[in-house]
């Protein structure tokens, strides 16, 4: 026999990129008074009486499983919360799987609806799982560039290019991570109406949906005709600072939501019990909580939008979300190298924007959820830092 | 006085933090300096804002001896005038720290200071209780303060993210 050793990592697994945004935490990890502009959630603690719901649930003993698709009164909750906030209407027995995160929400309707080499078009500055998730479920990623130039929005033409016979689906996020870019209601029904034409599903991805400060939001599924060819991805991460909680959910027609279950059963069972006792309370009492959280990110957005434009890098306003995207290209640095450096040199931890994908680079993603003392400190010590270049 | 969508804006920024300079409340609010400082300006002299002060933790220090009582008052009110002149004759006083007109089993609940227990139950023997309009008084001795006005005195805010995340 050979002796050249078995390799027992598949050769799909084997080939995906580690994220980019695990080196800068290593990297930053180590370090003392690093200000970190780098966390992608909320700097709220869960709300009290969220925290509390979920404690006494513990109290009650209710730590056993629920349905696969989430407790029936916590869908109902949701259902309604779609209805009356997204005027969006779901089935709260056939047509929501309460899910762990919004990630496993998008990994089990990635792998409902695609065959092997069906392709998903992804809309790129994007979170670092999307392509990453479509590989794992035997798709293709195709990747499309929003644009700078566009305020990072994608045009509906730059879509329709790559559109071919392969094409199961569109995968959008709005507000956006990295960008905070939100999409308004013409510009998502350019890309339903391409939606509708190639007979295409889209996979919205409105985790931050809360979280929009200037216009009132449009979801996807609310475009007329596209509660059809929607599956919904939201949570309550972003909103309702429940990061840690791992709980979100996805809403599609029944003929799919249906089979999404499937995968979902098989490979999750369901999601955790206490977290779903939290949302029940987050969804009847939470909502004040949102408004008040919403307020404090809007100013601190027009503040460091306004500060990193006085300091000499180009950021245009985000519509939702809380990151900031500012240009950094007035350096002449790349953006893995302006991350690496500011972070060495003034303490301060900014994700490349490339992590994001190719469009992303010439820009960092700073998020706001930090104190104001916080941004203040960091806006300081990144423009010592430009000076100093 | 109706304040506009900026002006509310302000009061809650400097609700929460009175240090904040109008630089960064004009820079998160989208007004000039000059429109941010104005409007302050304008807030103070329609006493919307009334006062500046600190919030200080007086166990923290050594120096100070001092207890606070939270005093259940009934009071028969006066034809006319209601509750407001026997409210105005209790918050003369120094001691007197805050009035509130209550619904429910008594009507006014102050809040008095005093350097010890003692001089507390001066007051409310010799002059709280005296006055012709209070029927009776429920003292209660404040043993330790948690929160005030929203704030938590001893917070535990520590920054329990990661560093980086997606």
């Amino acid at each position: 026999m050979e002796s050249t050793k078995r390799t027992y990592v598949s050769k799909l697994v084997h080939d995906l990129k580690p994220s980019g945004i695990r080196r800068f935490f290593d990297l930053a990890a180590g370090m003392e008074g690093v200000i970190s502009l780098g966390v992608g959630e909320p700097d709220f603690v869960t709300p009290w009486h969220i925290r509390e719901a979920a404690i006494s649930s513990l109290e009650q003993g209710y730590t056993s499983y629920t349905p696969n698709a989430g407790l029936l009164g916590l869908r109902e909750e949701i259902a309604y919360y779609m209805k009356t906030q997204f005027d969006v209407t779901y089935s709260p027995s056939e047509e929501i799987i309460v899910t762990v995160g919004a990630s496993s929400a998008i990994d089990i309707a990635l792998r409902t609806i695609l065959d092997p080499g069906d392709e998903v078009i992804i809309v790129e500055p994007c979170f670092v799982s999307y392509v990453p998730m479509v590989e794992l479920a035997g798709g293709v990623a195709v990747q499309v560039q929003a644009l700078k130039e566009n305020d990072f929005k994608i045009l509906p033409d730059q879509i329709e290019a790559v559109i071919t016979e392969k094409t199961k689906a569109i995968m959008i996020c709005s507000p956006n991570n990295p960008t905070g870019t939100m999409l308004n209601k013409k510009e998502l029904q350019g890309l339903a109406d391409l939606a509708s034409k190639y007979d295409l599903l889209v996979i919205a991805d409105e985790i931050y949906a809360e979280l929009a400060y200037d216009e009132e939001y449009t979801s996807m599924a609310a475009i007329g005709g596209m509660l059809e060819r929607t599956i919904l991805v939201s949570g309550f991460s972003k909103g309702f600072a429940m990061t840690g909680w791992r709980l979100g959910f996805v809403c599609a027609p029944v003929e799919i939501s249906s089979a999404m279950l499937k995968v979902h059963q098989y490979g999750l069972m369901c999601a955790s019990t206490m977290s779903q006792y939290a949302a029940i309370e987050a969804l009847k009492n939470g909502r004040f909580d949102v408004e008040e959280m919403v307020k404090s990110y809007r100013r601190r957005r027009n503040y460091i939008v306004q500060s990193f434009n006085e300091i000499g890098l180009e950021c245009h306003e985000p519509g939702g979300a809380f990151y900031a995207f500012p240009s950094i290209q007035s350096t002449g640095l790349t953006s893995q190298e302006f991350a690496e450096k500011l972070l060495l040199q003034e303490g301060v931890a900014v994700v490349p924007g490339d992590v994001f994908g190719e469009s992303g680079e010439g820009h960092i993603r700073c998020s706001y959820a930090s104190s104001l003392e916080q941004l203040q400190e960091a806006i300081k010590r990144i423009k010592r830092f430009i000076d100093s270049l | 006085m109706r304040l506009n969508e900026k002006e509310l804006e302000i009061v809650e920024i400097l609700e929460k933090d009175a240090r904040t300079a109008s630089g960064d409340i004009a820079k998160m609010i989208g007004l000039s300096v000059e429109e941010t400082e104005q409007s302050i300006k304008k807030l103070e002299e329609h006493k919307v804002i009334v006062r500046y002060i600190s919030i200080v933790d007086w166990t923290k220090v050594e120096e100070h001896s001092g207890v606070r009582a939270m005093i259940d008052v009934k009071v028969t009110p006066k034809r006319g005038v209601g509750f407001d002149e026997i409210a105005e004759r209790i918050y003369r006083f120094d001691e007197v720290n805050s009035v509130y007109l209550m619904s429910g089993t008594y009507d006014l609940s102050i809040i008095v200071e005093g350097k010890s227990m003692n001089e507390v139950a001066n007051f409310v023997s010799q002059k709280l209780s005296t006055l012709d309009s209070v029927i009776s008084t429920t003292t209660h001795f404040i043993l330790k303060k948690y929160k005030h006005d929203g704030i938590i005195f001893e917070p535990e805010n520590k920054d329990k993210r990661i560093v980086v995340s997606p």
